[in-house]
């Protein structure tokens, strides 16, 4: 016999699969429990796993090593002053600091991680050496090409137009393959609930009834 | 039309490529591949007889140097020698000693095989002296190297190693500074139509003219992801145009900071506009953290309430089909916009228009004309066609043999 977990867990994944049909009452029950029961979920996680260990245990543990945490856990109540509306300003001192210094990270990374080892990587010997250069080849004009069509000073007329055309081609195909290989991904995500539904609930529940 | 004339800045400056491509050159020369070697170790004189004139004895380790680690945080001291000759099939191993003095007691720091000529001694005090010996050992048998000099661990500045990320970074700022200098001072600048964004105008309207919701979604990743700036900013073009024709907007929010930035660029807009009167804070709402209880969500209020217009713009992972084909059955008009690869096929297949790529961040600037916003997208233009002349450089010469453009971008 499933258990009542399993029970509820077949019960909300055929209610989120009649949407394939229409939306529904039973939908409209279930994405309403998925919303507010992970809107919880969600406060419990972030306060045991974010704001206990990273701002409160340090804290209390070792207050003269961990002070400088003041002023993350201060920019962090700040955005909450957006809802006093005296000093609602306040909240965006916050959200300044947050988006200033995820810029700052994100160029450097950007930069060092994937820009300069990739144009680096393009670089690549066509000179003649098999049937792998043709590979070469077909790298550097695909890399070339693709940046020419997100290049926005120019007009896409002309040669620089007929270049971009190439790179959009360049760009459809890749996104033909990212898209089959996506679809797969998909499908084994349900596979994996379809075997729930059989192996955890339908089986057992048939071996019962049988 | 193909260079005009308002480019030229663009395509001339073969002196800004050369000092651009120069200081790459100039590092990939003096680097050769690896962070310099610290000049300020000692060198050790062995004070052990060569060990292959004693019999039985294995031969001792020469060279041994012991410096501070460059171009690192501090606390380490890097420990460097000469193999012996044979090292490996004799099956040396070594042992490597640490004192506080060339005469002080020393204590086995760890061991390492033949085939090893390098230690990097971590966690040490910055400013302390460290000396070093090197056991060579061979079953019974060892033979002691002299001590080095002693070498004091200090932190470093910069890491030198990542100089070319640095002169990108300079290139790549200072053409930005430099464009929206020339954009205050109400020079022209162009920037090529994106196909998708003529549109945005018309989804507006049309959501207007058929009394029905505009859903503006910003992607469920937070404000450290820079689509989801990117986002906010076409969400305040949308907001604007919203407000001016009293259309009736939503914008459902997956993250918390997210939704903070959303509700306030959408209550700017509706006062840029002159209609703060229409701004009502429900309009921005929250709804879940979780990924796909959003989506599900979402999706419903798409098929209840059968909005005219759609616009999915910023960073999407799995839900990105779920709600552009949500969207799509319910004959709404969508304008998408992502950088996520592995999600655009989807919008592609699924939205009216698709913003790809970069062309999400040059559409901020494209919308709403701000000189700031125009002059970065000038600069970050100027920094791909130096990086594209680079590599043009880079395929040349590395066809005939010559790979130092090449080294110039590794990242060590």
């Amino acid at each position: 016999m499933p258990s009542l977990g399993t029970w509820l867990a077949a019960f909300f994944t055929l209610c989120m699969l009649s949407f394939l049909y229409k939306d529904n009452p039973f939908f409209r029950i279930a994405e309403s429990f998925f919303a507010g029961l992970s809107l919880g979920y969600y406060i419990g996680i972030v306060a045991n796993q974010t704001l206990k260990p990273n701002l409160v245990l340090p804290l209390a543990d070792n207050f003269s090593a961990n002070w400088h945490l003041l002023f993350a856990g201060g920019l962090g109540v700040m955005l909450y002053f957006r809802y006093i509306k005296r000093v609602a300003w306040v909240s965006r001192w916050a959200l300044a600091v947050y988006v200033g210094y995820y810029v700052g990270v994100n160029m450097m990374q950007k930069l060092h991680g994937e820009v300069l080892p990739q144009v680096g990587d393009t670089m690549l010997s066509l000179s003649w050496s098999g049937i792998g250069t043709l590979w070469n080849v077909v790298m550097v004009v695909g890399v070339l090409s693709v940046l020419i069509y997100f290049y926005f000073s120019a007009e896409h007329k002309g040669a620089v137009g007929g270049i971009s055309r190439v790179g959009i081609w360049f760009l459809m195909v890749s996104f033909g393959a990212a898209f089959g290989y996506t679809v797969m991904g998909r499908i084994s995500l349900l596979i994996g609930r379809m075997v729930f539904l059989v192996n955890e609930w339908a089986r057992p529940l048939i071996g019962l009834i049988t | 039309m193909p260079i005009s004339s308002r480019n030229r800045v663009c395509f001339l400056p073969l002196a800004a490529i050369l000092l651009a491509v120069l200081p790459f050159l100039l590092f990939s020369a003096s680097v050769d591949g690896q962070p310099p070697p610290e000049t300020t170790g000692s060198t050790l004189v062995s004070e052990t007889p060569p060990a292959d004139t004693v019999a039985g004895q294995p031969p001792a380790v020469e060279g041994l140097t012991a410096a501070d680690t460059p171009d690192d945080e501090g606390g380490s001291v890097t420990v460097k020698w000469t193999e012996p000759a044979g090292a490996a099939e004799l099956g040396l191993t070594y042992r490597v000693m640490r004192a506080d003095s060339p005469d002080g007691q020393y204590t086995e720091v760890c061991e390492l095989a033949a085939g090893e000529n390098e230690f990097m001694d971590a966690g040490l005090t910055d400013g302390q002296q460290y000396c070093y010996k090197v056991f060579s050992i061979v079953g019974p048998g060892t033979a002691e190297s002299g001590p080095t000099a002693p070498a004091s661990p200090r932190g470093n500045w910069f890491r030198m190693y990542r100089l070319n990320a640095l002169i990108l970074l300079l290139v790549f700022s200072g053409s930005v500074l430099y464009y929206i200098s020339r954009a205050r001072r109400a020079k022209p600048i162009y920037i090529r139509k994106i196909a998708g964004l003529n549109a945005v105008d018309e989804a507006v309207g049309r959501a207007t003219e058929m009394g029905k919701k505009i859903l503006y979604i910003p992607g469920i990743m937070s404000i450290d992801e820079i689509q989801t700036i990117a986002s906010l900013a076409i969400l305040g073009h949308v907001a604007r145009l919203s407000a001016q024709y009293n259309a009736d907007l939503e914008v459902p929010n997956k993250d918390p900071l997210t939704f903070a930035s959303a509700r306030e660029t959408v209550k700017e807009a509706y006062l840029e506009a002159g209609r703060p009167d229409l701004f009502r804070e429900e309009m921005v709402n929250y709804v879940t953290y979780d990924q796909f209880a959003y989506t599900a969500s979402v999706t419903g209020k798409m098929v209840r309430e059968r909005p005219a217009t759609n616009f999915l713009i910023g960073s999407f992972y799995a839900e990105s089909l779920l709600l552009a084909e949500s969207g799509q059955s319910v004959g709404a008009i969508q304008i998408s916009g992502t950088a996520e690869v592995a999600q655009l096929p989807f919008f592609v297949v699924a939205c009216d228009y698709t913003l790809i790529g970069e062309e999400l961040y040059a559409a901020s600037a494209y919308l709403s004309r701000e000189p700031v916003l125009l002059g970065s997208i000038k600069g970050q233009d100027l920094t791909k066609l130096l990086l594209m002349l680079a590599l043009g450089l880079g395929v040349i010469l590395e066809s005939f043999g010559v790979a130092f453009v090449k080294d110039a971008f590794r990242m060590h």
